[in-house]
């Protein structure tokens, strides 16, 4: 009940009528920001980031993690009228959300959608109010090895459940440890691969990188497709919406599952893509209208929104209570608490509650507003798709320009940000993963610090990763994690077939 | 990038540009670890040395890239699709060369002018819109980003002569 009483204390922060307007700000530029191509939750948050140095961490919070759930309510919107997923995660939305629309249902399909998100966050905001002061106050406790342990697990965890092919995942990650690398070791001084250029001592700040990787990268991507954007009209009035709503308690079974989907692989990295994929997936097996699926069934468009939008919320429980985001713009999002001054982890619970409780207040409020500003304007932000994109890609191209530059006030990082983007275009043809690189560019310090630490109290011996059954079960669990691909080529050899395999 | 300059919509195949990328990874590799064991990757009196660390990060890499290298090459499936098509191709570089120049031009003339010219020229070449059209966005978009980041923000841009003529 402790939580309850600290929710409340939360919501009182909020009672500022200040971060309130910050709330519906950042939800719309959220929204516009999950409708255009090449802008993201990630890169979107990196770019808007440096504006809010300049306000209280609780209200600068409260923007950009509502510019995140606005991210996630817009990305339906492409998916649904355009059959262009706005966002990564709303692919599988455009499976059944677009024939929908085709069949003049698109209202159906959007309202589907956006309830859809609005139940996959509550889900996971009830999650993290009751279980991340819990996971806080046992990792308090946590030394050195115990966080390296996590950080570990949160890499193995890339290499075992991701689709891509593990040796470009390991590629991928490794690139962002070297990359955090370079500049002044914090341990000892010593320049670390600068090669004798004094731009390099500053190292590589991720934010540059998310915004070349996502944006600029997206755009590219893009611009292959063609230039022509041909959408649905939608048309969403209060008929339609209750007449969806009333079709929507029939599938709680599917939803929880899909919530239960997405909060896991929000929470371990997997991440919010994946989730929805998956969700739908097992939607289509086990929903009664499963042959229906990918020819326009409502159920099709809200199992993914709700695992997507499940896991994109629970990713910030990991953020929150170890200092490990669940997703890349968790991990921008991490980046602003450090500049902030906010040291992320266990502490955070004990030393800014009002910080932390304001947040997760604000994440009930903003989903809320989030449903509300999503439902009545979707023709507005439809119309802005209808804008060409030879209008569209140069400010875009721009904003992430004026973003890359602010990080740092440094003309080379907009340089950098254009050499990212291209990577990310190769990296995204060829399948090799971004996430794993982004959060290993943001936890890289961290990692290597918590490693250093506990060999140097263990004086070089790898056994304190054995030392006690806690750290020693995470570091098992994060080696099987790693091993995964091999042990399951290897058990399919001895089984003498690809079949898949009923045991665990 | 090599890019065959023959007449058609062939390019690359996608295994070819797996195979130049896992070289160039494992390029990026060993730089790492040159780097890291130059300034000492061993266990000193007092701990790791500083590229004790990124050392193995470099060899992780390098084994990784080597088993992507492999795969693409005793592959019985190679993957011979095209990389990218010759006129994808062409529409993406008609965004990133001008970038390209964009980027070049903050440089020189601050953000605010590029940006105008960026817009306008791409507006004009790609989108053939009139100049009734250009003109308003090519100039709106830089002004509001002003406002918005030297007034209302505080948060300075790069800026060029033009801007120092006009006293900022």
């Amino acid at each position: 009940m402790e939580a309850l009483s600290n929710l409340i204390g939360g919501f009182s922060v909020l009672g500022d009528p200040m971060n309130i307007v910050y709330m519906f700000v950042g939800i719309g530029l959220g929204v516009l920001i999950g409708v255009l191509p090449g802008l993201g939750g990630a890169n979107g948050v990196a770019i808007l980031l440096p504006l809010t140095f300049s306000m209280s961490p609780v209200s600068a919070i409260i923007m950009l993690s509502s510019i995140y759930w606005g991210a996630l309510f817009g990305g339906a919107i492409t998916s649904v009228l355009f059959n262009i997923p706005g966002e990564p995660w709303s692919v599988a939305t455009t499976f059944d959300g677009h024939p929908m629309a085709q069949r003049g249902k698109a209202g159906e399909a959007l309202t589907g959608a956006f309830t859809g998100s609005f139940l996959g966050a509550f889900i996971a905001v009830l999650l993290i109010t009751f279980l991340a002061p819990v996971i806080a106050k046992f990792a308090l406790q946590f030394g050195p090895a115990e966080f390296f342990a996590v950080y570990l697990l949160t890499f193995c965890s890339f290499v075992g459940m991701g689709r891509e092919s593990p040796f470009k995942v390991l590629a991928a990650m490794t690139l962002g440890f070297a990359l955090a690398a370079v500049g002044i070791d914090t341990v000892t001084g010593q320049l670390r691969m600068t090669f004798g250029s004094t731009e390099l001592l500053r190292g590589f700040d991720f934010l540059v990188a998310v915004i070349g990787l996502f944006g600029v990268g997206e755009i590219l991507l893009t611009m292959e497709e063609g230039l022509a954007f041909k959408g649905k009209s939608a048309k969403i009035n209060a008929k339609v919406v209750l007449e969806t709503w009333k079709k929507l308690p029939a599938m709680w079974v599917g939803a929880l599952r899909s919530a239960a989907v997405g909060c896991w692989m929000g929470i371990t990295p997997g991440g919010a893509t994946p989730a929805s994929f998956m969700s739908y997936g097992l939607a289509k097996r086990f929903s009664k209208n499963g042959k229906n699926f990918g020819k326009g069934e409502l159920e099709g468009v809200v199992m993914p929104e709700v695992a997507a939008h499940a896991a994109g919320t629970s990713a910030l429980l990991p953020m929150l209570t170890l200092g490990i985001p669940g997703s890349p713009t968790a991990a921008v999002l991490l980046g602003g608490l450090l500049i902030w001054g906010l040291q992320p982890g266990p502490l955070l619970f004990v030393e800014q509650k009002d910080f932390v409780w304001g947040l997760i207040a604000s994440i009930y409020l903003g989903n809320i507003a989030g449903l509300i500003v999503v439902l009545t304007t979707v023709p507005l932000f439809a119309a802005i798709l209808r804008i060409p994109f030879s209008v569209i890609a140069p400010i875009i191209l721009v904003i992430c320009a004026v973003g890359a530059y602010t990080v740092h006030n440094a003309g080379l990082d907009i340089a950098v940000m254009l050499i990212f983007g291209v990577v990310g275009y190769i990296f995204k043809k060829l399948d090799y993963p971004l996430a794993p690189l982004v959060l290993a560019l943001v936890l890289g310090d961290m990692a290597e610090s918590s490693f250093r630490q506990a060999m140097l109290v263990s004086q070089g011996n790898i056994g304190i990763f054995w030392s006690n059954p806690l750290v020693g079960s995470i570091v098992t669990l994060a080696l099987a994690m790693l091993f995964w691909p091999l042990i399951t080529k290897v058990k399919e050899r001895l089984m003498g077939g690809p079949r898949p395999a009923a045991a665990e | 990038m090599a890019i065959e300059s023959e007449k058609s919509e062939h390019t690359v195949t996608t295994r070819t540009m797996d195979i130049v990328v896992a070289l160039l990874f494992m390029g990026v590799a060993a730089l790492v670890m040159a780097d890291s064991w130059r300034i000492g990757a061993r266990w000193a009196s007092d701990g790791p040395q500083a590229g004790y660390f990124p050392f193995y990060v470099g060899l992780i890499m390098f084994l990784a890239s080597v088993g992507t290298l492999a795969t693409n090459l005793f592959t019985k499936t190679p993957n011979l699709s095209n990389f990218v098509d010759r006129e994808q191709l062409g529409s993406v570089l008609k965004v990133l060369v001008p970038t390209i120049v964009y980027v070049v031009l903050i440089n020189f003339i601050g953000i605010y002018i590029a940006s105008m010219i960026f817009i306008a020229f791409f507006m004009w070449w790609l989108g053939k819109y009139s100049p009734m059209v250009i003109v308003p966005v090519a100039i709106g978009v830089p002004a509001v980003l002003f406002v918005m980041f030297e007034i209302w923000f505080l948060v300075p841009l790069p800026k060029g002569p033009i801007e120092t003529a006009l006293g900022y």
